[in-house]
């Protein structure tokens, strides 16, 4: 590829029903272009988490995967309540989440961690207030 | 293991899959939290889950989770099927509680992943 490939993303922060449609296009996309399974794997559970993420924490936002010849970079922008403590955020079982979200199947503290865990790098950039950037490359 | 051997054991209904029963779950995972499944579960494998929305698919399509289990007969509506069938993952439904559902198939050979 001499060109990056560029797919943008707009995440509703209103319907917990449809989230996750944005992780499921890309993974798609990654099949469709033959990439390693393991790859593609590693790139939907770590897009998947930050989405969701981004619609139970933030009302939303924005992602964009860039693709490039050796590497897949999700930004995943919104302008939520942001992060008053990253390195708190990070560890294993540290959640917010209120109790409604629980009884869907989520908050236990355990996204962040796995993003990190399925990617090779990973940036948060958060402002109280503001919002939240998190930044991941998967390399291929 | 095959997914007909896992319906038959389990006594459990196809909501979706008929086609695909021969398919093989080589492990299985079972939680209500999808923030376990993601964190923990291996691809082929079956998710058992007392859970019952949309995001059980999505969470069993990112990781590649060939079939799903809901337990105590709770019925996924149209909406959780059709996801079900455009990602084509079986969606058994058994009348057994999570922990005997759990039981009957470790018995049986069945274990659970890394
Ligand atoms: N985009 C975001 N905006 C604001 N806060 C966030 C955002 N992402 C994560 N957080 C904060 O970091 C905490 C930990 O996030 P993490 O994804 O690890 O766990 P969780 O989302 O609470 O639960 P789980 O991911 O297991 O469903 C959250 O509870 C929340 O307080
Ligand atoms: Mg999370």
């Amino acid at each position: 590829m001499d060109e990056n490939l560029v797919f943008n993303y707009t995440i509703s922060g209103d319907d917990f029903t449809r989230a996750g449609e944005a992780s499921s296009d890309v993974k798609n996309k990654l099949k469709m272009m033959g990439l390693d399974n393991n790859i593609i794997r590693k790139v939907a559970i770590a897009m998947y988490e930050g989405e969701i993420n981004m619609v139970i924490h933030a009302n939303g936002g924005t992602i964009t995967v860039e693709i490039s010849a050796d590497n897949i970079r999700m930004i995943l922008a919104d302008t939520g309540p942001g992060i008053a403590d990253i390195d708190k955020a990070m560890e294993q079982g540290y959640s917010t989440a209120p109790e409604e979200v629980r009884a869907l199947g989520f908050g236990a503290g355990m996204g962040l961690p796995n993003m990190k865990k399925y990617s090779d790098h990973m940036e948060i950039d958060s402002t109280v207030g503001i919002g939240t950037t998190v930044t991941m490359d998967i390399h291929i | 293991m095959t997914i007909e051997r896992i319906k038959n054991l389990l006594d459990a209904d196809v909501l979706y899959g008929n086609e695909c029963l021969d398919r093989e779950v080589r492990y299985a995972f079972s939680s209500d939290m999808m923030s376990d499944v993601l964190a923990y579960a291996d691809e082929h494998s079956a998710l058992i889950t007392g859970l019952c929305n949309p995001q059980v698919v999505r969470t069993a399509e990112m990781l590649d989770i060939v079939c799903i289990i809901f337990v105590r007969n709770k019925i996924p509506d149209q909406n959780i099927l059709a996801l079900a069938e455009d990602k084509e993952i079986v969606i058994l439904c058994t009348g057994h509680g999570m922990f005997t559902a759990c039981g009957i198939l470790y018995s049986n050979g069945l274990l659970g992943g890394a």
